[in-house]
């Protein structure tokens, strides 16, 4: 492909995110551009903007502007067992191996409004691992945490919801672990109480446990290589030897400087094990 | 109607279908050549089931090799790229592939809509945009977005279409540069001009 000159849009786009970054400390500098193309033309049709310079111009005098495009910029819809056969593979694969541990913990890496968070729980619960677990879920989004932390999701999801359950190898009743309310449905405190929601970015924080288990399932997606390369690093350092890695089923870690270090342990459902470190 | 041309080679192509897509694309895809070295997307709405099996139904029909979507996968000339199941397929500077959870897009994920502006924003005037039977109104917008950046615009006629809404909702906002029936489109297929191939 001929290296045609950069066009308007793409120069603005790296100024904007560099704006970002100097006044908010976000990074999204190394976000896959095709996806941020897109979040930010929705934003500029939200805010009624002309042009990224024009939102540019607001955002850097107005915080609350910040605030809300930080939805547009992270926006991401999940369900509770999102790909039941991913949690089958975890249930009957991963599980009888995290049984040898006195004490577990697990990270949800990009955990948004918290539903595979909630799913890790249900799952550890029934496997009987929920008591001696703690699950870091983990985002960069405030309102995403408020939300995967109030665990309130809407009751029409439910059906989905309870048939991936299922699917997943659940041999208790999802309905078990909420209650509903009207049109919602609020997940139980005690699972919740094993899971602590907080923020960290992939992009701009470190390491800041050792864990048995990592998920981040279709988060990568969102990542240039190099910053693939940056949290696919995070990972193989936070976990202990012979940890586990689950990605996204169209995600891989090629791009990983410690690809060699992960052997794959489940391929079609992407969970890798830590060979060495 | 004459054979229409796209009037100059191009780099890719994408198409976006909904109901009557995969009967509508048995015809079209194995018209383009071994040789060709376009690029060609693909978006289907279809229940996630079905549309997993969308390589094993193409792949032996097709003279171009239908390639698997991985995150990231450099694209390649004269091959075929249907969008995975439940996530929408982007085109990314490189060019390469890339994939998004975003939210639904005219109730659709994937969306063609969705596929025809990142493959816009990549390729330009390289690119031939084509849209073809389905109810709903995804793809309109993106078919817009492929002209607007000097790409190439194929509608399906409507009265040629299994299901009209799709084509209309565009020719309701555009004039595209050609509305042809199935069978044109076809051959304009196979005769497409090619940068790789001129």
């Amino acid at each position: 492909m001929n290296a045609a000159p950069p066009s308007a849009e793409d120069v603005e786009l790296r100024l904007l995110v560099e704006a970002i970054y100097h006044v908010y400390h976000y990074d999204f500098r190394h976000y896959a551009r095709a996806s941020l193309r897109r979040r930010m033309s929705a934003a500029m049709a939200h805010f009624g903007c002309r042009s990224l310079s024009e939102l540019q111009g607001r955002l850097l005098r107005e915080a609350d502007v910040f605030t809300e495009l930080l939805e547009y910029l992270t926006v991401q819809v999940s369900d509770l067992f999102r790909d039941p056969g991913y949690f089958r593979a975890l249930r009957e694969k991963v599980v009888p191996l995290l049984r040898t541990y006195p004490s577990l913990k697990i990270w949800i890496a990009g955990c948004s409004t918290g539903e595979e968070a909630y799913s890790m729980a249900i799952l550890l619960r029934e496997e009987g691992l929920l008591e001696r677990s703690l699950i870091y879920a983990t985002d960069i989004n405030p309102n995403a945490l408020r939300r995967a932390e109030a665990g309130v999701y809407d009751a029409a999801k439910v059906p989905d919801f309870t048939a991936n359950h299922r699917r997943s190898g659940g041999h208790s009743s999802l309905s078990d672990y909420y209650s509903a309310a009207y049109d919602r449905v609020i997940f139980d405190k005690r699972l919740r109480r094993h899971i602590v929601f907080s923020d960290h970015s992939l992009a701009t924080d470190s390491v800041f446990a050792e864990v048995q288990l990592v998920s981040c399932r279709n988060v990568l997606i969102y990542f240039d290589r190099e910053l693939q390369s940056r949290a696919l690093d995070l990972f193989y350092e936070a976990l202990c030897r012979k940890g586990f890695l689950g990605i996204g089923l169209r995600e891989s870690l090629r791009f990983s400087s410690h690809a060699d270090a992960f052997a794959e342990f489940a391929r079609e459902d992407r969970i890798y094990r830590k060979v060495d470190g | 109607m004459a054979a229409p041309m796209p009037g100059r080679p191009v780099a890719a192509v994408a198409i976006g279908a909904s109901t009557g897509g995969v009967e509508a694309l048995l015809q079209l895809l194995p018209a383009l050549g071994g040789e060709s070295a376009v690029s060609v997307f693909a978006v289907l709405h279809l229940p996630r089931e079905r549309s997993s099996l969308l390589a094993e139904i193409f792949a032996p029909r097709c003279r171009l090799p239908v390639r698997d979507v991985q995150d990231k996968d450099p694209v390649l000339p004269g091959s075929i790229y249907f969008a995975p199941p439940d996530y929408h397929l982007l085109v990314d500077d490189g060019p390469q592939l890339a994939l998004s959870m975003d939210p639904p897009v005219e109730h659709s994920r994937p969306s063609v809509s969705v596929l025809f502006e990142s493959a816009a924003a990549v390729y330009g005037p390289r690119l031939l945009g084509v849209l073809l039977t389905g109810a709903g109104s995804d793809g309109a917008s993106g078919l817009q977005a492929v002209q607007r950046a000097g790409g190439v615009t194929v509608v399906q006629q409507p009265a040629d279409a299994r299901m009209p809404q799709m084509p209309e909702a565009a020719l309701a906002c555009m004039t595209p540069d050609h509305v042809l029936t199935l069978e044109e489109i076809m051959s304009l297929f196979q005769a497409l001009p090619c940068e790789a191939c001129a």
